[in-house]
Order: C-alpha cells, then sequence, then structure tokens
C-alpha cells in the first residue's frame, strides 16, 4: 500500500487531494502516522515505531492501523503498488 | 510597455446567486498589466448588480433580449457603438450566442470584434446533440434522447433505467427517480425554457469542470480543470479549487484540437470511481467561475480580448494547483436617481 502521489500533508495535518479536491483534517496521530506512511514505511515498521514510541500494544494498534488504511484506501488516498 | 487601449462591451451582468459571467470577465480585463480597458456593461434588466458596480462598470446601457429580433439588437448595439466606440463585445450568456454569431460579419464592419464558435460549433455541441458529438470527438457521453411531449415520457423505461437527468436546452438539470417526477420537471423546464427537454442516463461520479480557451486553429491557450466544493440549491459553485488532473487537460486539449474550438468554453465532466470521464455538457462560453482561473495563473479574459484584437497568446500551461474560490454577496447601496436614469434613460 501507497499513500497517492496527489496528497500533500500541511505541519498542521491538513491534507489535500489535488486530483479530487477534497480536503481532511487530520488528529495528532492520524498525521504522525500518515507521515510514516508518505515515507514509504511498512505497516510493520509503523506498529513498531508507534508501540515503541506510546503506551499501546501491537495487538490493538495492529487493528487500528489496519482500520485507519482501510478508510484511508475508502477516500481514494491510496494506491496499488 | 504602453497598455493597449480597448473599449469593451461585456454582458451577463446578472451578478446574483445565479451569476452570469460578465463581473468575473470584467475583474480579468482590469487585473491585465497588458490591457487599459473601458468596460460598457449591456444589460437586460435594470437591476442587474453589474450596472451598479460602478468600480468595474464605465458605462452601462439596456439593450433588448435577442427575443425581440435580431434588427432591434443589433440597432442598439449601433447605437451604443456611435457614443462609446466599442472594440470588442464578449456575450457571456448562451442565450445570445446565437445572435451574436449571426450579427459577427456585421459587427466587424463596424470594427466591433468578438471572439466565438462558429455556428457548426455552436450547434454540434447542443445537449440535444451529446451522443453524436461524443463520437465525433472519441469522448465518453452519458445515454441521452430529447423529448417534446407527455407520451415519449411513457416510453422512457424501455431505455433508461431510474435515475435519469431531466435537462433544459439552455439551462436547469433535475434528477428525476420515478416517471412522476420526469413529468414535473418537464412541466417545470417546458414552462421556462422551452422544449425540446433533455433525458440524459446518470453517471454516479464526481462533477469536475475545466474552464479553456481554445484559438479556432486547434491550439489550447488555456485550461484549469476545477472542482466545485459548495454547491447551492440552484446547482451553482459558491465554491470550487483547481485540480491537478492531467488526463482531463488531455481529453481537455485533444477536443480543442479536434474541434478547432475558438473562444472561451467550459467543459462539465463526471469521472468515475474507476477514473472513467464522461462529458455531460459543454458551455460554449466563459463559465461565472473564471476569476479563480485568472487567480490560478491563467488570465482568460484577458488572454481572450488579446487574441480578438489580433495579437499573439501564447498558450499557458503553468497555473496554481489547490487555488480555492468561495463567492459572497454583498449589499450595494444606490440612488433611485441611478434607477431612473438607467430605467428611462437607458444608460448609467
Amino acid at each position: 500500500m501507497k499513500v497517492s502521489n496527489n496528497i500533500s500533508i500541511s505541519k498542521s495535518g491538513f491534507v489535500f487531494d489535488s486530483k479530487t479536491g477534497e480536503s481532511y483534517s487530520l488528529n495528532g496521530i492520524a498525521k504522525e502516522i500518515m507521515e510514516l506512511l508518505v515515507e514509504g514505511r511498512s505497516e510493520e515498521e509503523i506498529i513498531e515505531y508507534i508501540t515503541t514510541k506510546y503506551d499501546v500494544s501491537p495487538e490493538l494498534f495492529a487493528r487500528h492501523l489496519d482500520d485507519y488504511i482501510q478508510m484511508l484506501s475508502h477516500f481514494n488516498l491510496t494506491e496499488n503498488e | 510597455m504602453d497598455k493597449l487601449k480597448i473599449t469593451v462591451a461585456i454582458t451577463g451582468l446578472n451578478n446574483t446567486d445565479n451569476p452570469g459571467p460578465g463581473i468575473p470577465v470584467i475583474r480579468g480585463l482590469k487585473d491585465s498589466e497588458l490591457l487599459d480597458v473601458k468596460v460598457i456593461g449591456l444589460a437586460y434588466e435594470n437591476l442587474e448588480p453589474g450596472i451598479h458596480m460602478h468600480d468595474h462598470v464605465d458605462v452601462s446601457y439596456m439593450i433588448p433580449y435577442p427575443s425581440s429580433g435580431t434588427e432591434a439588437y443589433l440597432n442598439r448595439i449601433l447605437e451604443i457603438h456611435q457614443e462609446e466606440h466599442i472594440d470588442l463585445i464578449i456575450p457571456n450568456l448562451d442565450a445570445e450566442l446565437y445572435t451574436f454569431i449571426k450579427l459577427e460579419s456585421i459587427l466587424q464592419k463596424h470594427n466591433i470584434k468578438t471572439y466565438l464558435p462558429s455556428f457548426q460549433q455552436l450547434d454540434e455541441r447542443n445537449k440535444g446533440n451529446l451522443e453524436n458529438y461524443g463520437k465525433k470527438y472519441n469522448i465518453n457521453v452519458p445515454k441521452g434522447t430529447t423529448i417534446t411531449s407527455y407520451h415519449e415520457i411513457n416510453h422512457l423505461k424501455e431505455e433508461f433505467d431510474y435515475p435519469i437527468l431531466v435537462k433544459g436546452k439552455f439551462y436547469d438539470a433535475y434528477v428525476a427517480y420515478s416517471k412522476e417526477e420526469v413529468i414535473s420537471h418537464f412541466n417545470k423546464i417546458s414552462a421556462k425554457w422551452g422544449l425540446p427537454v433533455i433525458i440524459q442516463e446518470y453517471v454516479k461520479g464526481t462533477e469536475v469542470n475545466v474552464v479553456a480557451l481554445g484559438d479556432g486553429k486547434g491550439n489550447t491557450i488555456a485550461a484549469i480543470p476545477m472542482r466545485k466544493q459548495y454547491i447551492t440549491d440552484k446547482g451553482k459553485a459558491w465554491g470550487g479549487v483547481t485540480l491537478n488532473d492531467d488526463k482531463l487537460l488531455t481529453i481537455t486539449r485533444n477536443l480543442i484540437k479536434d474541434s478547432a474550438w475558438k473562444g472561451g468554453m467550459e467543459l462539465e465532466m463526471i469521472r468515475t470511481n474507476d477514473d472513467k470521464y464522461y462529458l455531460i455538457e459543454i458551455n460554449p462560453r466563459i463559465p461565472a467561475w473564471v476569476y479563480l482561473a485568472v487567480g490560478a495563473g491563467q488570465n482568460i479574459p484577458e488572454a481572450l480580448a488579446l487574441l480578438a484584437m489580433g495579437k499573439e497568446v501564447k498558450p499557458m500551461f503553468n497555473y496554481e494547483i489547490g487555488k480555492i474560490f468561495i463567492r459572497y454577496s454583498y449589499d450595494l447601496i444606490g440612488d433611485m436617481a441611478d434607477l431612473e436614469k438607467i430605467s428611462i434613460q437607458g444608460k448609467i
């Protein structure tokens, strides 16, 4: 999974999809994860990074990450590699 | 460099909640660093806001509706020309284009320039001809037909699945989910815009639009794609954003190349979830949201005026992506004396 090339994220967590014209607001953690996805980190790497940094179990976070990625895909913010 | 001084007459000053393109076109012209424009407003109603916007429109005149006949229309234009020495007319309303194209050569003899598509170009993109247009220019279009009577509504279910779109020949479009709704929309539209009424397959997706300018030789001088972000109950954009959509721009450039389109145009397309584009309408003139294009870096009204004046204009390719416009309403304060002048003397 790769975040679409048309996506730009501002420092405040505002996301703009330049192909569709849609915009979204991310909270702090959503922005952090999105930035990791844009960097091209794998889901495993993101789970390791977040669970090391924050007090959350890998199982619980993996479930939330999966939901988040599904949501990105639903809004056409991802591309298949 | 000295600016080119020109007098431009402009229609579509109805800057209401269903705005004509006149004021945005004027803003583009007034922003120009190449042109020094005197704006002559041509109005059909004495409360068209543009008449009363004295910082945009230098002088305004009342003109008769095109339906009053070509001769009466021409006579009034020439009467105004005697006073103002018009160099160029930019008509901005669909319903007057036929008249202006018809008058093009006569106006030219009086040194009044226009920059318009040909009759053939205007006619072939009519909403009722869209299917043939799609075939000719290799563009996907929704299935469509025209109807002129109730009787034909009964047979629509053989050709179309509901919902369908019911459209007027110039303006208005409604979604109908049943035969009863088609009848209701048919009555409303035919009373307002006449017959035929257009029936179109409803294509699910996102509406995206392009404002473009063709030079009549197949070159696209300017083109900017936009998506409406907020739509009023009249279906008009109240906010929009410029897009990065190469596929849409390629479709636009190919269409202008193949049709040798001359003048401003707006393409209304639907982008489906599987990234297919369907042409739903071509407006044969500059749209009311053109000032977004100016703000994004392509001054289309200026380019049109320069081309009309015989100047060379190089095609523009760059524009800012993610530029937005937001419309607003604003109360102008005027005097009854102004209304008196425009109503009695036909000039202000």
